[in-house]
């Protein structure tokens, strides 16, 4: 299917509503139909309610899912977490009839049915796949002359089985993302540690979830970089919210700007950064904003990387 | 239960007799480095059918990065071995208040994180609508999907025992 349908999930559309006004000016500008999923709701988020009931987890995830059905869109995820929740229900869901039928006995009652005729996308895959990083820069007008700490969080690539993504202890797909904007993705120490936030830990365990976070965080700081790009909302509130937490629990003064990656497309596809919602974000790095403001209106020389 | 625990991870199709305690999960974990979690004791508390497993609070420090999963040399599904651990410790009504919480969220809301007066104005800062358009902007898709959520039975799942 070539139409799509955006998936917003939460964080996305009630916290950080400059990753949704992003993906859709980027989504614009490469010509990719890509409609609004009226009615959708939590996906639900897979590390809570994957671990508090299946039949829960799967019929809410089909209920979004038959609603893509219905437009005739494959759905687009701009969240690991979404991702993880509804890709790989739409998996369990095509391959076992029997837990297909019991899903779709709750379904019935209202007047729905999972058919299992869409595909679950993430945008990261689905740039790759679809456009792949020659392509896509041919879009990019506004070459980033940034460093970059690229984290691609655990549900994007994990668990691997389905995912067609290749290996998982060091990817690169995503890094070839990242540079075809101009952006040069610097390589850190753990990079491929998880953000501490997923499987209800951020909300269960505040301060176990803050202690990963900062482990995360210095390694960054130690790689000297401008900005953290990720591509998924829930790891991008654990950097940028989280960050100031960790602050104040642990007497640090970490001011990394965080971006999600349609942020940081859609600037190198020539929009400003307040057009992208990223001065909405808790950490306030002047000095970042400063360049990313330079870089948009054309006054600093990407030449020189 | 306990004697059923092994069992019921068989059901699931979630084998983990083959671990031979090599460690290697509790090595990779990102949580464990810094937390109580210790994987490979899960793991054995499991196939050792011990009660205990699924009070254990070491169980919810898991971020679910599946790196133990993806690593294990017997290919033991591990995090979907927790994933099941934590279900059924949810049925014996082991749950964290917080995670009470989220779930009260999607049941009112339908989202786990729902929209607030801050955002709305990002929002419109941003020329969106102050409502996105999911189920909080949609009142009989909000209604249907109450009804799911009662007909899967999650309000009274997750209703303070």
């Amino acid at each position: 299917m070539e139409k799509l349908s955006l998936f917003l999930g939460c964080i996305v559309p009630n916290r950080y509503p400059g990753i949704e006004k992003a993906t859709k000016l980027c989504l614009q500008k490469l010509e990719v139909d890509a409609s609004d999923l009226p009615g959708a709701s939590c996906c639900p988020a897979p590390g809570v309610f994957k671990s508090f009931d299946k039949a829960t987890w799967l019929a809410l995830a089909s209920r979004n899912i038959v609603l893509s059905e219905k437009m005739e869109r494959d759905i687009l995820t701009v969240c690991n977490g979404c991702y993880g929740s509804l890709a790989d229900a739409n998996i369990e869901l095509k391959k076992d009839p029997e837990m297909k039928a019991r899903t779709n006995t709750c379904l019935k009652e209202i007047g729905m049915e999972f058919k299992g005729t869409t595909e679950v996308r993430h945008i990261i895959e689905f740039l790759y796949k679809e456009f792949g990083p020659e392509k896509l820069k041919g879009f990019i007008t506004t070459p980033l002359d940034l460093r970059v700490a690229l984290h691609y969080g655990c549900h994007l690539i994990k668990p691997s089985k389905e995912r067609n993504l290749g290996e998982t202890e060091a990817p690169e797909f995503f890094d070839e993302l990242v540079e075809a904007t101009g952006a040069k993705s610097v390589d850190y120490t753990d990079k491929m540690m998880c953000c501490g936030a997923g499987g209800g830990v951020r909300s269960g365990h505040a301060a176990e979830s803050l202690e990963m976070l900062e482990h995360k965080l210095a390694c960054i700081r130690n790689a000297k970089v401008d900005c953290i790009v990720n591509a998924c909302p829930f790891c991008h509130l654990q950097f940028d919210k989280g960050q100031l937490a960790v602050n104040e629990k642990f007497g640090t003064d970490y001011s990394i700007p965080v971006l999600h990656y349609s942020q940081l497309l859609g600037l190198a596809l020539g929009f400003s950064p307040d057009e992208l919602g990223i001065e909405q974000n808790a950490v306030q790095n002047i000095e970042f904003l400063a360049k990313i403001y330079e870089i948009s209106a054309g006054l600093k020389s990407t030449t020189q990387c | 239960m306990s004697e059923e625990l092994l069992k019921v991870l068989k059901a699931a199709g979630l084998d983990i007799l083959s671990c031979m305690h090599c460690g290697t999960c509790t090595g990779s974990c990102p949580s464990g480095r810094h937390t109580g979690l210790n994987t490979r004791r899960i793991i054995r508390d499991a196939r050792k059918n011990r009660a205990t497993v699924l009070s254990d609070d070491a169980l919810w420090l898991c971020t679910t990065c599946y790196t133990c999963q993806e690593r294990c040399p017997r290919g033991i599904p591990i995090t979907d071995a927790i994933l099941e651990l934590r279900r059924l410790a949810v049925r014996e009504g082991f749950m964290l208040p917080e995670h009470r919480l989220v779930s009260k969220m999607v049941l009112e809301c339908g989202h786990a994180v729902p929209l607030d007066e801050e955002t709305k104005k990002k929002r419109e800062e941003l020329g969106l609508d102050p409502i996105p358009e999911t189920v909080q902007k949609y009142p009989e898709a909000l209604e249907g999907l109450k009804i799911l959520l009662k007909t899967c039975k999650f309000d009274e799942l997750v209703a303070e025992k």
